[in-house]
């Protein structure tokens, strides 16, 4: 407990020069509210509807197109690194994409699917899709292949190999490669909605700084750190569940 | 011969999908305003370049991610070897970076907005802000990652704290430093465009967005091959930094 709180203290610390920076009156309040005014914003925001609406439809199209590009990516990297025709197919269009700025996508699923769900859905599928594809191909390939052959020179079947051998050694690998796809997540989710969004985090964010409802913005963008901050802490913990047995 | 036969076949199967998009979009079978005809995109492209936009939006675009980039390296680098080094600097920067990290940087483009305005300043500055929690990371991970003892030799043998900093410490952590600036690149990239969707004006970012509001599908097209072009040559050109820069570590140098 006093662990964590020492831990955490610089937040604390950064806060509190905050709040003096604007009570001493070194930043003007038009520029960057008090830390207290954001905090006062972010209560209105929790108790009124807005926030948890525009939360809600942020979250739910990021995770569908993470979801798809997950399970898409896993599947398409463990084919290229176990089927050597689909490697030669996929790898020199995985090659070509992967160095494209994923936000220049942003106007194409404009032009396909408007400013509904459907174009941020879309977005947030095509940009985790090749991280995935990659560390799941990278970390099935990085498999010491003695593993492998140790495997089937004892009985082994080639799917018992690859289930038990192969999949449980790429693990590591793929876990990280899930954790920063799940920031990309975030950071796709944010710049669609800035930019083609009619709802969303990213788009209340726009909407208030419009508006010149800079406490709320800064609430709204606490929101998203705060969030992001979760997700990466939870997946963490997960993957150190799940990767107990090797240590 | 066999180099081009290699070449050869790993370029087929970009052009078999470049084959079927010119099929799908000669059949009809797609409004031609959401697949537009490959021939069309093509003649777009070459009139961006012919007539200059091309290299105006590209130069644009990458010097203000090189800009940011570089302002990110500048202070990540430094930044992350003293968190590795200092205590106190450690407990107080690495909440901060384990918030920071997995942030979506983006949200506060509307911040550096009203604080720089929507000129070349905010973008590079989003830009940095977006990219240098990478390099911190990479950096102070590289940093302590270095054999001590490496260091307890060149220490014993004589060595000034700074002989240790510049002959020990930077080219053993040089491979992680390259790596987070590996990293880093890609996020100026998507950073600066994004950037320049918001803020409108000149750049790739700007031009793409305004193509995709007129409904001018060619033009989002034309855009999203030029900046993966301006993607490519900037992820190609710091492997090649890489390489030059380690070209004594066994990395490039397999037994």
């Amino acid at each position: 407990m006093i662990r964590t709180a020492t831990a955490y203290a610089p937040l604390a610390i950064v806060a509190l020069l905050w709040e003096a920076a604007s009570r001493l009156g070194l930043v003007s309040a038009h520029v960057l509210p008090s830390f207290s005014a954001v905090m006062a914003a972010l209560w209105e925001l929790l108790r009124g509807g807005d926030l948890w609406a525009n939360g809600l439809a942020s979250l739910g199209r990021s995770l569908l197109g993470f979801a798809l590009a997950l399970l898409c990516g896993t599947s398409l990297g463990a084919g290229m690194a176990l089927v050597p025709a689909l490697r030669a197919a996929v790898d020199p269009i995985v090659q070509i994409f992967y160095p494209l700025p994923k936000s220049a996508l942003i106007p194409l699923v404009l032009v396909w699917f408007g400013i509904g769900d459907a174009s941020k859905v879309f977005l947030v599928f095509l940009g985790c899709l090749l991280p995935m594809i990659l560390s799941t191909y990278n970390g099935l390939r990085g498999v010491d292949p003695l593993l492998a052959w140790s495997a089937r020179s004892l009985g082994a079947s080639r799917l018992a190999v690859i289930a038990e051998v192969l999949f449980p050694a790429a693990l590591p690998q793929l876990l990280t490669g899930v954790r920063t796809t799940i920031a990309f997540m975030f950071l796709l989710m944010v710049a669609s909605e800035l930019v083609i969004a009619s709802n969303g985090l990213g788009y209340l964010i726009g909407e208030l700084g419009d508006q010149g409802s800079y406490a709320q913005m800064f609430a709204v963008i606490l929101v998203v750190t705060a969030l992001g901050f979760a997700a990466d802490r939870l997946f963490l913990a997960f993957s150190e569940r799940v990767l107990k047995w090797r240590a | 011969m066999a180099r081009v036969t290699g070449a050869l076949l790993r370029a087929a199967p970009v052009l078999v999908l470049l084959a079927i998009w010119a099929g799908v979009a000669d059949a009809h079978v797609i409004n031609p305003f959401l697949l537009p005809p490959v021939e069309q995109v093509a003649l777009r492209l070459a009139q961006d370049v012919a007539s200059g936009d091309f290299a105006v939006n590209a130069g644009l675009t990458l010097a203000r991610a090189l800009a940011g980039f570089a302002a990110a390296c500048a202070i990540g680098v430094p930044l992350g070897m003293l968190i590795a080094r200092g205590r106190l600097l450690r407990w107080f920067c690495e909440p901060l970076v384990s918030v920071g990290f997995p942030m979506p940087k983006i949200a506060f483009l509307p911040v550096f907005m009203l604080w720089f305005g929507v000129y070349d300043l905010s973008k590079i500055i989003m830009v940095a802000f977006a990219a240098v929690f990478t390099v911190v990371v990479a950096a102070e991970a590289g940093t302590r990652g270095v054999d001590k003892f490496l260091l307890w030799s060149a220490r014993g043998l004589g060595a000034s704290p700074l002989a240790l900093l510049r002959e020990v410490v930077l080219p053993a952590a040089m491979p992680s430093f390259l790596t987070g600036m590996q990293i880093a690149l890609p996020v100026s990239l998507i950073t600066a465009v994004a950037a320049e969707m918001l803020m409108g004006g000149a750049g790739l970012g700007g031009a793409m967005l305004s193509a995709g509001q007129y409904a001018d599908s060619v033009g989002v097209f034309a855009g999203i091959v030029e900046t993966s072009v301006v993607g490519l040559v900037a992820v190609a050109g710091m492997a090649r930094l890489r390489r030059r820069l380690l070209r004594w570590h066994p990395e490039f140098n397999p037994r």
